[in-house]
């Protein structure tokens, strides 16, 4: 590609060829799109300049606007923000652009603004703004709260989202449209003839690695520009070598859950011959026992390998990652948190322990290994159970297939919704026809209908419709047709609940001495009773007390101490690893089974004694009687989510047929229905329970009978902002406001059916895992397919990872309560 | 109404009610505690919206047990409102006028913070810390019980306790529910605006749960 003439690109080029650096054609491509003011989608694995890509962009914008003094230009005013989904990669970006702000010689200043910025640079920062601005979609939010923040976008020129892959699809991306939508429309306020002040439209790009819906995700992104733009490739082949670890003795190896720990020594030797390794484990909890084995297993290693995750003390999160840049360390055991980011060059291998649940994930983290021009990424697969290697195999064929998952964009989402009014309405409030318009450009709110619109409104000045008594609410008032939140402590406290990532209550976990450790979930430390002993930060230590909302404790030399299980983490397969995993597992006993497979050999010729190894074109369902009840499997291999839809959609069918109570699990393989009874299933009535017919009545009636959408409804009463969490320091006043998520759902349905956020759970179920689209595809693939039944003696080596997993069960039962009452305490005398 | 149950102690008659009380038969006394009235006044004074019907139905529901256990006095362990002032009072204000006979004594729990003279008006006596009654004693929170003060028999609320049954094939219920020590009960929270704190009973322990409006011994 021929660059461009114009000064700004010369000026890059002209520094570029003195570092001796060549730029990719991508970013040229981008920059001469940028220069021709044009929005779009950036497409690049970390680790091949995309950063530089847009913000090059940026300046060579600015230097073509000011020519001959874009040098001694200060105090311009942001002129760049640049969205970032983690705190951590802030510190990282601004330093890369700073360096180069100051080689190019600009006066510009970066400036960083997050959960971690202190109040003091906050206000510098409103005095005197710099002209780039490096934030979290929470913190923008936080920027519309000021007053007269208009005024602050005035100069904007471009905005910048990168890792817009991490935010689609999850409610961080519709705040981050919501902002957007906010700031593009303040950028061009109407003058008295309604004519627009200023003619330059804010430039909008995002960066994103390979998802499935690329185009979707740049559509998404532009959507309140309503222009089409540009995605530009990095075409880039970085080739991937894919290692999985085999067990070597696989008949003890255990079927389920059992971390993986027994083959921590076979790291060592890969993490000894590599320069720097990172160990990603999927949980916080398993990240902790596996820092302090590694450690009992090579006791060598000892300070040569640290612990990095989200719980984790600020300060010691950046040291450790201050000490991969510098080489200092040989392997660091991390969660997602080192997912994204700046590249630590040093790092030329990646271990992936357990199922990384997606062909994405793996391959980002892969990623993050070898990033120089032709270096290969080394990835090594740990399987936590023997099943995984199945999965180990499916991942290797998908990514043959180049099958990578896409990121579904989330809709008419109310709860961020009423956050965001709120928001708006702490800081300049806001006009209602004005601020629809605006809303209805984002694609998330696309399709607001004019009467939800009212709702949301009366959900925010009377509390709900009007035949409800909500009498003295009070939110947010009407004055002049601006809707605005005039009590301060209303919006102090909104202010500190401005986010979409619910998590339980958190506590600082504190020494007596003084030092801070990290922080912990409230409902974990609950259990815990002071003098035991857990695992934080890959320490052991003492529960001395809890205070306020600190856990002070001391360090203790005990042998034994419990791992802190932190919730979510949770992922399920996404829908092509499932398909890719069902043709996968109908090889396992063939000719052309791989490595992976071939090893799992006697297990699979166990399965097949006992039960029967399902083909691609079949259904296999398992009943077992046991001590602890009537197991029912059933492996559509259909991943965790519509698994937990289907089995819901059986357990009410078999509950009509008669009484019966299940409770009922299900992993990505398959699901279990669990009951004290012997279950009604067989030849005669397969056919009827996974027909299509009533589908969508049924999926009606049996979300009503599970905790599906109360489960939802937690986030959701988070976000709207019907619950707040404990906040260190808070008056008693706000104690008094605390209740739970299920509480108030169980009032909501016995009192308000209507409630807009009651009615956003059970949407949300709809959409996300009772897709009657997606469900249907799945019972008539079910009903071509053969099904397989038998009644195995023992547990089979495909039910047990089902049935041990006691996470996350549903119930449901069309039993009279009484009734189950009695029986269960008779079972109970029984014993 | 489904009817109560009788539990004996010290001779004395007290009659468990489904309804979340105990009638004590012999002081023509009825025994509750945490009715949080107007909690959801307040949840929507500071923006949260919760509709008022449950707290009318609470109220309703004493209105019903004076009505049919027509006692002389209401003993309150503490909790009777939620916070400070707002308009939901004005209803059990109403009410109160209309059963002035009866005697309300509140032993103060910590979410009673109303001005005295509220109380006052209201014609309720606040008893700070312990209420002794015959050999019966009542507070609030149970863990202000100790050696010194400790005197028989004592009725206590605060934790809204509950229970869990478990039966085979990880069958799993729960419910709030009368809690007997051998020398304590800890009654549920009146208010079905509450959440539970399941209990860990030992075998010395009687639970009665309330269950689809049925007591059941567990």
């Amino acid at each position: 590609m021929i660059p461009s003439s114009s000064i700004g690109n010369q000026v890059i080029n002209n520094w570029l060829s003195q570092k001796e650096f060549h730029p990719f054609e991508f970013q040229q491509e981008t920059w001469q799109s940028i220069e021709a003011g044009k929005s779009g989608l950036v497409n690049a694995p970390t680790g091949c300049g995309k950063t530089y890509a847009v913000f090059l962009g940026a300046i060579i914008q600015f230097i073509n606007a000011h020519p001959k003094d874009y040098q001694q230009l200060k105090n311009n005013g942001l002129q760049l923000i640049w969205i970032t989904p983690l705190r951590a990669l802030a510190k990282d970006i601004g330093r890369a652009m700073e360096e180069a702000i100051e080689s190019i010689g600009l006066s510009w200043k970066v400036a960083i603004r997050n959960g971690d910025t202190s109040t003091n640079e906050r206000s510098k920062q409103k005095k005197n703004m710099p002209e780039v601005l490096i934030i979290t979609p929470e913190s923008l939010h936080l920027l519309l709260t000021q007053k007269n923040y208009p005024a602050l976008f005035e100069s904007l020129q471009m905005i910048v989202v990168d890792e817009w892959h991490e935010l689609l699809g999850s409610k961080r991306g519709v705040q981050t449209e919501l902002a957007i939508s906010r700031i593009i429309h303040c950028n061009k306020p109407l003058t008295q003839n309604g004519e627009h002040v200023k003619h330059t439209q804010i430039l909008l790009w995002g960066i994103s690695a390979t998802i499935g819906n690329l185009i979707e995700a740049k559509e998404v992104l532009l959507s309140p520009l309503k222009q089409e733009g540009i995605i530009i490739k990095a075409i880039i082949d970085k080739p991937i070598e894919v290692h999985t670890i085999i067990p070597s003795e696989i008949e003890k190896y255990p079927w389920a859950g059992h971390l993986g720990i027994k083959l921590a020594y076979t790291l060592i030797p890969i993490i000894e011959k590599s320069k720097t390794t990172l160990i990603f484990i999927n949980t916080r909890g398993m990240s902790e026992t596996w820092y302090q084995t590694l450690l009992t297993v090579a006791p060598e290693l000892a300070g040569a390998i640290a612990l990095h995750h989200g719980s984790i003390e600020h300060h010691l999160r950046l040291w450790v990652e201050e000490a991969l840049h510098t080489e200092k360390l040989k392997a660091v055991v991390c969660t997602a948190s080192l997912d994204l980011g700046v590249d630590f060059r040093p790092v030329d291998t990646v271990i992936q322990v357990g199922s990384p649940k997606g062909v994405a994930r793996f391959l980002q983290r892969a990623g993050r290994s070898g990033h120089r021009p032709g270096e290969i990424s080394k990835i090594y697969f740990l399987p936590t159970h023997s099943l995984e290697l199945v999965e180990a195999a499916a991942l290797k064929e998908a990514i043959y297939q180049d099958a990578i998952e896409s990121k579904e964009p989330m809709l008419l989402c109310f709860d961020v919704l009423l956050q965001y009014l709120c928001t708006l309405a702490i800081g300049e409030g806001f006009n209602e026809q004005s601020i629809f318009n605006e809303i209805k450009q984002t694609h998330c709110f696309a399709d607001l209908q004019e009467t939800e619109w009212r709702e949301i409104l009366l959900h925010l000045t009377e509390g709900g419709n009007a035949l409800q008594q909500y009498d003295e609410y009070k939110k947010v008032e009407v004055e002049e047709g601006i809707y605005k939140i005039k009590n301060k402590q209303m919006a102090m406290r909104h202010r500190m609940h401005i986010g979409t990532i619910v998590s339980d209550a958190m506590l600082k976990v504190k020494f007596m001495s003084g030092g801070f450790i990290g922080v912990i979930e409230e409902w974990f430390i609950s259990r815990l009773e002071p003098g035991d002993v857990f695992t934080l930060a890959g320490r052991n230590v003492e529960l001395v007390m809890i205070k306020e909302m600190e856990v002070l404790v001391k360090k203790s030399t005990a042998k034994k101490s419990i791992v802190p299980s932190w919730m979510g983490g949770r992922m399920s397969l996404t829908a092509n690893l499932g398909h890719i995993l069902r043709q996968t597992f109908s090889k396992a006993l063939g000719e052309d089974a791989g490595i992976e497979l071939a090893s799992l050999k006697s297990l699979f010729e166990l399965q097949a004694s006992l039960s029967h190894i399902p083909l691609a074109n079949e259904l296999l369902i398992e009943q077992i009687e046991a001590k602890d009840g009537f197991h029912l499997l059933v492996y559509p291999f259909e991943g965790r989510q519509v698994h937990e839809a289907l089995s819901a959609i059986l357990a009410y069918r078999i509950g009509r047929i008669m009484p019966i109570s299940f409770s009922i699990s299900m992993n990505d393989y398959g699901f279990e229905l669990l009951s004290d009874q012997a279950i009604p299933l067989d030849d005669s009535n397969i056919e009827q329970l996974f027909s299509t017919e009533n589908l969508f009545a049924d999926i009606q009636k049996s979300i009503n009978s599970t905790e599906m959408a109360k489960r939802k409804f937690r986030d959701i009463a988070v976000i709207g902002g019907l619950i707040f969490q404990g906040m260190p320091g808070e008056k008693k006043k706000a104690k008094h406001l605390q209740s739970s998520a299920s509480l108030l759902f169980k009032v909501f349905e016995e009192y308000d059916p209507n409630n807009i956020l009651l009615r956003q759970a059970y949407n949300e179920v709809m959409l996300h895992q009772m897709d009657e689209v997606r469900l249907r595809q799945a019972l008539q693939r079910i009903s071509q397919s053969k099904i397989v039944l038998t009644y195995p003696t023992k547990l089979t080596p495909l039910s047990f990872p089902i049935i041990v997993d006691g996470l996350n069960r549903n119930n449901l039962s069309s039993e009279q309560l009484e009734d189950r009452i009695k029986k269960m305490q008779q079972q109970l005398s029984a014993l | 109404m489904n009817a109560p149950l009788l539990h004996k102690i010290n001779d004395q008659h007290l009659w468990l009610s489904p309804q979340r009380c105990i009638f004590w038969e012999e002081a023509s006394a009825l025994i509750l505690s945490d009715t949080h009235f107007a909690k959801t006044g307040h949840f929507r004074k500071n923006g949260i919206a919760i509709p008022p019907q449950v707290y009318k139905e609470d109220l309703q529901r004493l209105i019903n047990l004076v009505a049919h256990f027509k006692p002389t006095q209401i003993i309150a362990v503490g909790d009777l409102f939620h916070s400070y002032e707002n308009k939901e009072l004005d209803l059990f204000l109403k009410w109160r006028m209309d059963m002035a006979y009866t005697k309300i004594i509140l032993v103060r729990g910590n979410h009673d913070l109303l001005h005295s003279s509220w109380y006052e008006a209201a014609n309720i006596e606040v008893v700070e810390g312990i209420l002794k009654m015959d050999n019966f004693s009542f507070v609030h929170d149970a863990a202000e019980i100790n050696g010194t003060n400790n005197t028989g028999f004592h009725f206590s609320g605060h934790v809204h306790p509950g229970i869990a049954i478990r039966g085979i094939a990880k069958q799993y219920l729960q419910f709030p529910c009368f809690y007997f020590g051998k020398d304590h009960c800890i009654l549920p929270a009146f208010s079905k605006f509450s959440g539970l704190k399941l209990m860990k009973p030992k075998k010395i322990n009687t639970i009665y749960a309330i269950a689809n409006g049925k007591l059941i011994q567990c």
